[in-house]
């Protein structure tokens, strides 16, 4: 599970932590397409990262205090890309940098 | 409630004290560049190499986001980190996940990295009491958060 590799989503996540909101006014301020924001909730919701509570005619979208499962897979994805890159660092002979 | 912890082995060919160099001191050099809390792009990952010690990206302009700290200390041997980024992307000086970090000589010429980050079902506890305690509250509660995006 990838739901926060990608950059669009990762923005969407960070925005509902900053406030909750609604499909439409997180597709105001991005420059993707309602459809596409609505797409982006649908993987952030299964993921466990964000959950939707209706109100009046619109739902609102906020972060999930319960998504540890997806944090965890996030931390899962990126300590294999951080190993496999300081694999690679150590294993070059010259530093370049130093 | 308890979450497996992540672990991850790695062989790399170096010995203990290399790897242990590279791992606590050159993070700034193969740390993934997209993987960051800041607002701007790091300039510099910082391990400061003791116990008590700070960890935490540095970007162009000199501002120091916090990403945890030194737990234990014991070149060339092993390292043990606090992780203190909750779910919400921010530093948060109450929360404590674990990183630990072995490195073991394989007596080839390679040495085997172990990476367990554990404790993380505090991630969940933590964002647990702060919602209880804000009700709904996840804007306030993540000011720290939005504070960090406008810096």
């Amino acid at each position: 599970m990838a739901a926060l590799g990608d950059p669009t989503r990762r923005e969407i996540f960070e925005r509902l932590a900053a406030a909750p909101s609604s499909v439409g006014a997180l597709a105001a301020n991005l420059p993707v397409s309602r459809p596409a924001v609505s797409q982006h909730l649908r993987v952030l919701k299964e993921a466990g990262l964000v959950s939707e509570t209706p109100d009046g005619a619109r739902r609102v979208y906020r972060i999930d205090p319960r998504g540890i499962g997806a944090m965890r897979d996030w931390l899962d994805q990126h300590w294999d890309r951080a190993l496999a890159a300081f694999k690679d660092f150590v294993e070059t002979p010259e530093d370049p940098a130093e | 409630m308890t979450i497996a912890p992540v672990i991850r082995t790695v062989a790399v060919k170096a010995s203990p004290e290399r790897a242990f160099e590279a791992f606590t001191a050159q993070m700034s050099q193969w740390w993934p560049k997209d993987h960051t809390i800041a607002a701007k792009p790091f300039e510099a990952v910082v391990m400061e190499p003791h116990v008590g010690g700070r960890w935490f990206e540095r970007d162009a302009d000199g501002t120091e986001t916090q990403w945890g700290k030194v737990l234990a200390w014991d070149p060339p041997g092993r390292v043990l980190l606090a992780w203190q980024i909750g779910a919400n992307w921010a530093y948060d000086p109450d929360l404590i996940t674990e990183v630990e970090m072995t490195f073991a000589d394989q007596g080839d010429g390679t040495t085997l990295v172990t990476l367990e980050h554990g404790k993380l079902e505090r991630v969940g506890a933590n964002a647990q009491a702060l919602a209880d305690q804000l009700g709904n509250g996840w804007p306030g509660l993540l000011q720290m958060f939005a504070d960090y995006a406008a810096a």
